[in-house]
């Protein structure tokens, strides 16, 4: 789960770390408030759930208030596309208003439990500014990767490791330390999967100060951080996937036309890929998981028809524990309560397959059968070939 | 022979009185899996599916002689039956459990390194060794005893990829998921090299998903070390870049882990990549034809 930054420096601050002064606001007349009151030159930085939000346009640097103003208002309310935003964008609702700093330098820094070596990675460069792709494939020899035992924790060698690779000297050096055993501990302390700080800006007058702050929290861990659980803000989420998320159905929007919903994550990315093998292409992604239940293909039928750009469902189950037959009524009975307006193509695998497809063609209902995974390939490219 | 478990397993199932506990160790039973205990705190003494239940693993194994361990115990105490599974002198720990904290997995990794206690999973459907135990909540009636490994990160696409196998006459020598999350215990690697070794294994299947670059290692193992024919497949060519797709570990992040790159990366390194899921288990028969001849 993602934060925004206003929420991520909030909990940095609270950790004892130097986050400059800032404050979040909803309106133009709030925006100008707190820039007035923070004193300039202040930073207008749009708040939603994306990086490159300075290239986008979502950052301005103001010197007064007729500044404030106009970066409120052309930030506020504007839709945000950024790399990572995806082709819709987000809205932007809310601007942290932060202090201005002079900075001499500018670091980067990043503590993250690391799937590739089991460890808390610590990761640090130079070259703050850029995001870390771009370093690794400019100047990767700048970049410095500290692995702490997470059985150990983090030690005093690993901080000054780090340090030493950013060339830090005299006070700096040991602040950097402090910051940095601050942060590994705040990461293992709160279930982060992610703290990165960059640019970290060292100032003229030799301090460290937290520029940009990125802080995802594992969303599997949430059971134990209500306050960050708290935090969470489905806003700039896509509406379906909201909706989705309140059903518990694992559900994501994407471009093409072919709605789709599968039981088991890796069969659903092989089924769209299927679909775009067919010369199609998916609607989204939907994992109904292990045990679903008519009101949960209800739910399913019912979010991936509220996308206009549907034209055609695939149902894809591999029948397991969850024995065919049973599905097969779920799916009658959601496709009943539901009332369908665009073609179904149904392929069911496993136990009891015959008895599910028994149900499926004695409903009544205009559901297409599929022989197996290649027919229902050709049923859904004919379906997506039609006007 | 199967790899890392046989006839002889003998199980013990931690949350044996759970409700998934409790349906799948029947199942199991039914499949003909030695499942000799079962653990839930307090309730010793108490017998689940005529399996008798103790308050912890060391008195499972003391008891029962128990050398394997099936977990449905709920994500927030995973990481601790893992743990109390590995102390008991556990050798094998199936852990079927989703959403187990990244910090407790790091922890988890870390420790079972220091004991001599194996991991598979979390997040996983389990390992079955056709026709002779199933540890896990895979449909036993799917699969068939035969030459073929399979490893996989998935649940159902394993199911599908298993049941193609089965239907083309290609039966498993064993079957394991390794778990859809970013750290798990037992890698592709270590699968791979058990399969190598293994006797009645004359080809394998692995079937990887977006995210980290675990198939990659995979790869550059089978180019170094193994003498099987290996066909792969990859989930996720068309998921976009930055989502989580269903799986904690399936994730495109910073441009890498796409499975463009894998699939690349695979076939450079002597990997049959069968990019169409529809036809998958024709393409093994092919594949393994000269394998599995005699």
């Amino acid at each position: 789960m993602k934060l925004h930054e206003y929420q991520a420096k909030d909990l940095l601050r609270a950790a004892g770390l130097p986050v400059p002064g800032g404050r979040v606001a909803e309106t133009v007349d709030e925006t100008v408030a707190a820039a007035e009151a923070l004193g300039y030159p202040a930073a207008v930085k749009a708040q939603v759930h994306a990086g490159g939000r300075g290239k986008a346009g979502g950052i301005r640097l103001v010197r007064d208030r007729a500044e404030a103003r106009e970066a409120a208002k052309a930030i506020l309310g504007m839709t945000l596309k950024t790399a990572q935003t995806g082709g819709r964008g987000i809205v932007v609702k809310k601007v942290l208003v932060e202090q201005g700093r002079d900075n001499t330098g500018e670091l980067y820094l990043s503590v993250l439990p690391d799937r590739q070596t089991g460890t808390l990675m610590i990761i640090a460069s130079r070259s703050g500014g850029m995001n870390i792709e771009e370093m690794a494939a400019t100047d990767p020899d700048a970049i410095v990767r500290v692995r702490v035992d997470p059985l150990l924790g983090v030690q005093p060698h690993h901080l000054r490791r780090a340090a030493f690779a950013l060339e830090l000297r005299g006070p700096l050096f040991k602040e950097f330390c402090a910051l940095l055993r601050q942060l590994c501990t705040l990461v293992c302390a709160k279930d982060l999967v992610l703290a990165e700080i960059n640019p970290l800006a060292v100032t003229g007058d030799e301090q460290l100060v937290i520029l940009d702050a990125k802080v995802e929290v594992d969303a599997n861990a949430l059971f134990r951080q209500p306050d960050l659980a708290a935090l969470y803000d489905p806003s700039g989420d896509d509406p379906l996937e909201a909706e989705a998320a309140r059903h518990n159905l694992n559900y994501i929007r994407l471009d093409g036309t072919i709605g789709n919903m599968v039981n088991g994550a890796g069969l659903a990315m092989a089924t769209m890929d299927l679909i775009k093998q067919a010369g199609a292409s998916p609607a989204n992604f939907l994992d109904v998981g292990g045990g679903a239940d008519a009101q949960m293909i209800e739910n399913g039928f019912r979010i991936i028809l509220s996308d206009p750009a549907v034209k055609g469902i695939l149902i894809n189950i591999f029948g397991g524990i969850l024995r065919c037959d049973t599905l097969a009524t779920g799916v009658t009975e959601a496709a009943r309560a539901v009332g369908l307006n665009v073609p179904v193509v149904v392929r069911m695998e496993g136990t009891n397959v015959e008895a599910g497809r028994r149900i499926l063609a004695e409903s009544g209902l205009d559901l297409i059968n599929a022989a197996d995974l290649a027919d229902a390939a050709e049923k859904i490219a004919r379906i997506a070939g039609q006007p | 022979m199967s790899i890392f478990v046989n006839e002889q397993t003998r199980i013990v199932v931690q949350g044996i009185t759970g409700r998934e506990g409790s349906f799948h160790t029947r199942q199991c039973l039914e499949y003909g899996s030695k499942i000799v205990a079962g653990v839930t705190p307090g309730k010793e003494g108490q017998k689940a599916g005529g399996v008798p239940v103790f308050n912890t693993v060391a008195r499972a194994v003391a008891e029962t002689g128990a050398n394997t361990s099936l977990i449905f115990v709920p994500p927030a105490f995973a990481a601790d039956a893992i743990f109390e599974a590995a102390d008991a002198g556990i050798s094998l720990a199936v852990c079927i459990t989703e959403g187990i904290p990244f910090h407790d997995m790091l922890r988890v990794r870390g420790y079972l390194k220091k004991t001599g206690c194996r991991l598979i999973g979390p997040n996983c459907p389990g390992i079955i060794a056709p026709g002779l135990c199933k540890i896990g909540i895979m449909p036993g009636p799917i699969h068939a005893p035969g030459p073929i490994g399979v490893v996989s990160r998935s649940g159902t696409l394993t199911y599908e990829v298993v049941h193609q196998l089965t239907g083309v006459g290609l039966g498993q020598s064993t079957c394991i998921g390794i778990g859809g999350d970013p750290v798990i215990g037992t890698s592709f690697i270590d699968c791979l090299d058990a399969f190598n070794r293994d006797e009645q294994t004359r080809g394998i299947v692995m079937v990887g998903e977006i995210g980290g670059n675990a198939e990659e290692e995979a790869a550059a193992f089978v180019r170094e070390q193994v003498d099987k024919p290996v066909v792969g497949f990859i989930a996720g060519l068309t998921a976009p870049p930055g989502r989580r797709m269903g799986h904690a570990g399936a994730i495109i992040s910073g441009g890498s882990g796409t499975a463009a790159a894998k699939i690349k990366t695979m076939r450079d390194n002597n990997i049959h990549v069968c990019e169409d899921l529809g036809s998958l288990g024709d393409f093994c028969a092919r594949v393994f034809a000269g394998a599995t001849a005699g």
